[in-house]
């Protein structure tokens, strides 16, 4: 649409081949007067600003103002002006600043895709670069560095280089980011010219403290990026955190600006101080920042004191009491935006310590016109906070939530009533206002409220005489949502006897078996038919007939397949099938997080930052290479997340497989669970083998497994993945020696799988040689000599004492690996050892193996 | 650091776009807008403030019906994003006077201008109308503000008194008045936010002010200021949930605030001792002092509702607010709004006789009663009965179908904290040097329901 046609006088153009760019999607919209949309005007701007280039007449600069004005605006709105390039170059002659301004702007805009007309501007930038105002020299060494076309870099490196030795402090402080941005274009340009150095000079003795800060910035991208090329810039970024230069950035820190007080709070938040004097005298320093306005800078000033005081449980806990204050103004004042990101991590820190909030829930009462989110968070919070004393009011507080109109809040505030009945000792009152929320015959609030009612059963057995009296009122009819039909449905077959006209609710449900579109309703149907007949069989008969038939017929494998089980069970042997089929049950007293305690812990240190707001680990979202300056040793602490969640990842799944249950266990599963607490059933005499045989695959396929009481959770686990039961039982013959691939290669990937999958089958302390501390100045060294041992290492990070690694080694004749995590006090000189295995039968070996080699560190 | 940064109008066009780090892929303003505008995740129907889509994160804050944008492909604070995003939208108020979408269009080149000095390769630079003055050479090209609809804080005191110009607030930092001269003088306004929720009896169950001490000020050479706040203000609160301890005390008493916090420029050297705030204020628009009050206080509207049904098909309510403030002041655009019954097919109104000013609706898509009134004056009583037609029978309790009541009101020259200025001290120049001091008060209603 818009291709740029080159006009017949265009002498200059001939040499320059004009790159059409995609036309803009939004042309079509109606522009506003001043915006000029068409081909045909941006060739009557190419014109209007030739007939300027030249003209020295009085006024040309308002004239030219006003045409530069009209491309800008154009490439506001997307329209391509590149054509009119050359033109705005011939133009730029001029010593009006706006003008330069403008034509700086539309320079930077076009270069990077147009990198020949680029070089027309690197001329005019560098005689700028050389003005004798500051400001202009400023602009024009901006713009030159803001180019980003790779062949340009050349012309860089000189005005650069003069920037950073300005007596302007301005022009210091762009030349500072303008390196940055050349390490961006070309790395190694950046790095020939030692301008990292330059910066690392002026960052320690600038007295401009903008300059200071935007060194500090670039170098902490610059390091962090060639950290995982070179020794020494993984040495470099080290000494960011080294305390002269933490103490230099803390002495000058009330010069800085509120935005670059924030970068160096987080810079300090890295750093372990040596001693609990160094922490309260950083803390006494910053105090005053918890009183700022600015929430970002409150924000980094908590996250210094909370990491500050991990390890001083009584001071930390005082921490939490002296920022609640702050916290909760700033939630109050600024925008509801600012208000949402303070929030947040008002939640994560309510959370983690509910018990220090407990006295301010009133804070967490929702207001009517805040949005859905924010409410959301308030409602987990006041769920977090609520105990003895405050229980009721909150509840009460809640059951308003409960009545509005406001339905997605409605169902809400019902679940948080039921979180807050699960997590209580005394929840009478609670259930007596649960079923008070039946009887408002509002649809969407029995349905919540009948699935919480089935939870809190299951919890509490003891209360299904009152619950079931009023559940009993509940017709089916009203009740359409699939997981409150379920347990609606899951109550009829549990409470059989309990409910007068059970068989024949359940018989009305399954002569619309047809019309019944939700899988899970029709299994939790055939389940509840065949305990109710269990209880009441004259009077089931017919319907489980029905049921069954209906079910065998299914076209869902799983209906199908529970039909078929079912009823190859029933005939077999009812007794059997009854305590298959519904076996006394435990009830539930441990509930499922839905976030484990690590990746909340990650979390936790990755404070002041999206990942609170998402409430995931960065890794979850971000690339690699955008995880920030110190993204290396985050991906450590992803692994080492990947590793000891695994048995909290999978049961999250499935809880979002179950549509957030609140219980861990759906009730099919439970029963399966409630089988393996009883499961000698499975050993009694008389059982047909065979029929063993066939009815447990059948089991397995519907996810009863009939497993033995394991008490690790990785086991089951790892049954969930497919992976098979491990080799529990058998102890494995005692090994051959192990041989090590010397040219052992894993892809970081791979590993990060692996580690996710495998269980841990090794994990112990021992200690390394002092002489060995002694040599290792930096992780290399640790790496090298494991590498002589075969032993590669795959990641590592940390610092003094504590340093973390990641190996792997693989067997030399066949691909089995090891993985290893292995973190090295080195002050302490004890090691923790992580292994997992491939083959779990030569882990000890190899375990031995690891041990002589790591005890050979240090005698070299 | 952040990776662009831009302004959509309500209609999703851009108004400036600005593109510092090019690690985004273009196209980024579309998928942020169709994201906003079509949100439908988590049950809720309003797009966070921050969210992720595809490894960007979009920040967005809403100023004036438009929306202020960054994206990132960092995990960043999200804090300091959507702190300068606020931040950019107030220097850009400070320049040109006015912000809105027009005011925008017409000044792009001076906001881009601003925008290189504000962020470079998404590093904050500064935020300071004060320091960005020198980096600024474009003049702001002003709009008509008589024209425009009153919008955000300061513009609510242009409806109550005559006492304010009605340019001085619109005006931008860097432009002269006509005539060549600049006026001195500097505004200082005590912003009190309520919230109160009443129990269906009346009780209050809970309240809160949120305050703020805004300043702008037009003095030239920034001479030292001092602002002296009640003597017996303190600050803190033992124990945190003593919400009721000062009950009956709101007529009397020493001002007592949970918390504050501070613009940096403010020096506490003496507040401790005379409860004065030293500083040198900058160029500009920026709040001195935040500040958070759950001391009771005397709610300045009770709100009292009554059902009655009336047959099964018909009930009436009746609503009457009372203003229980001092009779010599004005609340403004009182807005009473209550969710009816779902099934509530038909309201008729009754005002009482002789009512100015006041209307009465009922929208039908979300079964709402509004009542809004023009001008209430302290001490006096309105009242407004609706009479509802049902499609269905109600089963039972209306009351938990409807309700609850919400307010919203803005009261110039009124603050139930009683938080003052006592005195707005400029360090002298000269003899003659006497600018204009604006100290003005408002409470607006944030969040103001009475349970039914």
């Amino acid at each position: 649409m818009f291709q740029s046609i080159p006009h017949a006088d265009a002498i200059l153009l001939k040499r320059i081949k004009i790159q059409s760019m995609a036309p803009p999607a939004q042309t079509h919209r109606s522009p506003s007067p001043s915006q000029p949309s068409g081909k045909g005007e941006v060739s009557d701007l190419k014109m209007q600003l030739r007939q300027l280039a030249g003209s020295r007449a009085p006024g040309t600069d308002d004239a030219k103002r006003e045409l530069f004005k009209k491309v800008i605006s154009c490439m506001t709105i997307g329209i391509d002006v590149s054509s009119v390039f050359s033109e705005m170059v011939m133009c730029s002659a001029t010593s009006d600043i706006v003008l330069k301004k403008m034509c700086y702007l539309y320079v930077g805009n076009y270069a990077k895709h147009n990198p020949d007309l680029a070089l027309l501007t690197i001329n005019f930038l560098q005689r700028d670069c050389k003005d004798e105002d500051p400001m202009i020299r400023g602009l024009a060494l901006r713009s030159l560095c803001s180019l980003r076309v790779t062949n340009l870099v050349e012309y860089l490196v000189g005005p650069l280089g003069s920037g950073l030795k300005d007596s302007n402090g301005y022009v210091r402080t762009v030349a500072s980011i303008g390196v940055l941005k050349l390490y961006h274009i070309s790395a190694s340009t950046c790095m020939d010219a030692d301008f990292p150095a330059t910066l690392k000079h002026l960052m320690l003795n600038d007295r401009d403290a903008q300059v200071v800060a935007n060194c500090l910035c670039a170098l902490q991208e610059i390091w962090g990026l060639e950290a995982t090329k070179s020794e020494e810039a993984a040495t470099e970024r080290e000494t960011l955190l080294s305390k002269p230069l933490i103490y230099y950035l803390l002495n000058r820190f009330k010069e800085f600006s509120e935005w670059a007080q924030c970068a160096v709070l987080e810079l300090v938040s890295k750093y372990v101080p040596s001693d609990s004097d160094e922490i309260f005298d950083m803390m006494n320093l910053l105090e005053d920042r918890l009183q700022h306005a600015n929430g970002a800078v409150v924000l980094a000033t908590i996250k210094l004191f909370l990491q500050l005081t991990l390890s001083m449980a009584d001071i930390h806990q005082q921490v939490y009491e002296r920022i609640k204050a702050p916290l909760l103004t700033l939630v109050s004042s600024g925008g509801p935006e600012q208000s949402y990101a303070v929030l947040s991590h008002l939640h994560l820190l309510v959370m983690r310590a509910p018990y220090i909030f407990s006295a301010d829930y009133k804070h967490f009462y929702c207001q009517y016109n805040e949005p859905f989110y924010v409410k959301k968070l308030k409602l987990e919070m006041l769920t977090a906070v609520a105990n003895e004393s405050n229980t009721y009011e909150i509840v009460t507080e809640l059951c308003e939530y409960a009545a509005n109109v406001d339905i997605p809040m409605a169902r809400e505030s019902i679940r948080a009533v039921g979180k807050i009945a699960l997590q209580q000792y005394d929840v009478n009152a609670i259930v007596d206002r649960l079923l008070q929320f039946l009887e408002m015959e509002k649809d969407h609030v029995t349905a919540e409220t009948l699935v919480l009612v089935k939870d809190l059963l299951r919890k509490y057995p003891q209360w299904s005489h009152d619950c079931i009296a009023v559940v009993g009122n509940i017709s089916s009819k009203n009740v359409q949502e699939p997981k409150a039909k379920a347990a609606l449905i899951w109550m009829l077959g549990e409470y059989a006897q309990d409910m007068q006209d059970a068989p024949y609710v359940l018989e009305s449900l399954i002569e619309n078996w047809e019309e019944e579109n939700s899988a899970e309703v029709r299994l939790h149907l055939l389940t509840a038919v065949v305990k109710c007949f269990f209880r009441r069989p004259p009077e089931t008969q017919k319907a489980l007939g029905a049921a069954l038939a209906a079910g065998i017929n299914d076209f869902h494998q799983d209906v199908h397949d529970r039909a078929l089980l079912y009823y190859r069970l029933l005939q077999y042997n009812v007794f059997i099938a009854e305590r298959v089929v519904n076996p006394p049950k435990q009830a539930v007293s441990v509930f499922a997080d839905t976030q484990s305690s690590e990746i909340k812990d990650r979390i936790f240190d990755e404070f002041n930052s999206l990942s609170v707001v998402y409430q995931k680990p960065s890794y979850m979202f971000t690339d690699k290479e955008h995880r920030g300056p110190f993204a290396f040793s985050e991906e450590i602490g992803n692994l080492s997340i990947g590793a000891e969640s695994t048995d909290n990842v999978v049961p999250a799944q499935r809880i979002e497989a179950n549509d957030k249950d609140l219980l861990l266990s759906t009730s099919d599963k439970e029963e399966s669970k409630g089988s393996s607490h009883n499961d000698s059933a499975y050993n009694a005499p008389g059982y047909d083998g065979s029929l063993a045989a066939s009815s447990q695959a059948d089991l397995v396929s519907l996810d009863y497994k009939p497993t033995p009481n394991v008490p690790s959770a990785t086991f089951a686990i790892d049954d969930l993945l497919g992976l098979g039961l491990p080799a529990t039982a058998t102890p494995p013959p005692s090994p051959p020696v192990l041989k090590l691939n010397t040219k052992a290669a894993l892809e970081p990937n791979a590993f990060q799988q692996k580690w996710r999958q495998l269980p841990i089958s090794i994990s112990q302390e021992t200690s390394i040689n002092p002489q060995g501390v002694a040599a290792m100045t930096s992780p290399q060294t640790l790496i090298r000599h494991m590498q002589g041992h075969s032993i590669h290492c795959i990641a590592s990070g940390g610092q003094a004492p504590n340093f973390k690694f990641f190996l792997y080694a693989q067997k030399a004749e066949e691909p089995a690996t090891y993985l290893v995590e292995c973190i090295v006090n080195s002050s302490s000189c004890k090691v923790q050892l992580k292994i997992k295995a491939d083959d779990q039968s030569t882990s000890q070996a190899f375990s031995e193996l690891f041990q002589s080699a790591l005890s050979k560190f240090g005698f070299l | 650091m952040i990776s662009q940064f831009f302004v959509l109008s309500q209609r999703g066009d851009s108004i400036v776009f600005r593109d510092y780090r090019g690690d985004v892929p273009k196209g980024s303003a579309e998928i942020f807008f169709r994201k906003v505008k079509f949100w439908k995740e988590d049950g809720g129907e309003e797009a966070p403030p921050v969210f992720n889509v595809d490894g960007v994160n979009y920040f967005h804050v809403k100023v004036v019906g438009l929306l202020f944008v960054a994206t990132s492909r960092t995990n960043l604070s999200p804090s300091l994003v959507l702190e300068l995003l606020q931040r950019i939208s107030r220097v850009i108020k400070d320049y040109l006077g006015v912000l809105n979408e027009d005011s925008l269009r017409k000044n792009f080149v001076l906001v881009y201008e601003l925008l290189d000095e504000v962020v470079d390769f998404g590093y904050v630079q500064t935020t300071s109308t004060e320091i960005l003055k020198s980096y600024i050479f474009n003049e702001p090209i002003m709009i008509d503000a008589g024209r425009l609809p009153p919008l955000g804080p300061a513009a609510m005191f242009m409806q109550g008194t005559k006492r304010m110009p009605g340019t001085a607030i619109t005006k931008s930092v860097v432009a002269n008045e006509p005539g060549g001269r600049k006026r001195e003088e500097i505004f200082v306004d005590i912003i009190e936010k309520i919230s109160i929720t009443f129990s269906s009896s009346g009780y209050i169950l809970t309240s809160e002010i949120d305050g703020t001490i805004q300043m702008k000020s037009y003095l030239t050479g920034n001479p030292e200021i001092r602002l002296a706040l009640n003597e017996d203000l303190s600050i803190g609160r033992a124990g945190g949930r003593s919400v009721y301890d000062y009950g009956g005390s709101a007529g009397s008493g020493a001002v007592i605030l949970d918390d504050c916090n501070f613009h940096e420029s403010v020096h506490l050297d003496s507040f401790d001792v005379d409860r004065t705030l030293t500083l040198v204020p900058p160029d500009g628009e920026f709040p001195v002092m935040n500040y958070r009050i759950t001391q009771e206080f005397k709610p300045p509207f009770r709100i009292n509702t009554l059902i009655e049904e009336a047959g099964s098909l018909k009930a009436e309510v009746i609503l009457k607010i009372r203003a229980e403030f001092p009779s010599d002041i004005t609340a403004n655009t009182i807005l009473v709004q209550m969710p009816l019954p779902t099934y509530t097919s038909r309201v008729s109104f009754e005002l009482e006789p002789g009512a100015v000013g006041q209307t009465t609706d009922f929208k039908e898509s979300n079964k709402r009663l509004e009542w809004s009134l023009k001008k209430v004056l302290g001490v006096s009583d309105h009242t407004l009965r609706a009479k509802l037609t049902f499609s269905q029978e109600s089963h039972g309790n209306i009351t938990k179908e409807a309700g609850p009541v919400s307010m919203t009101f803005t009261i110039p020259m009124y603050n139930p904290s009683r938080l003052q200025v006592k005195y707005l001290q400029i360090a002298k120049k000269s003899k003659t040097y006497n600018p204009y001091r604006w100290v003005r008060y408002v409470t607006q209603a944030n969040s103001y329901v009475a349970r039914i």
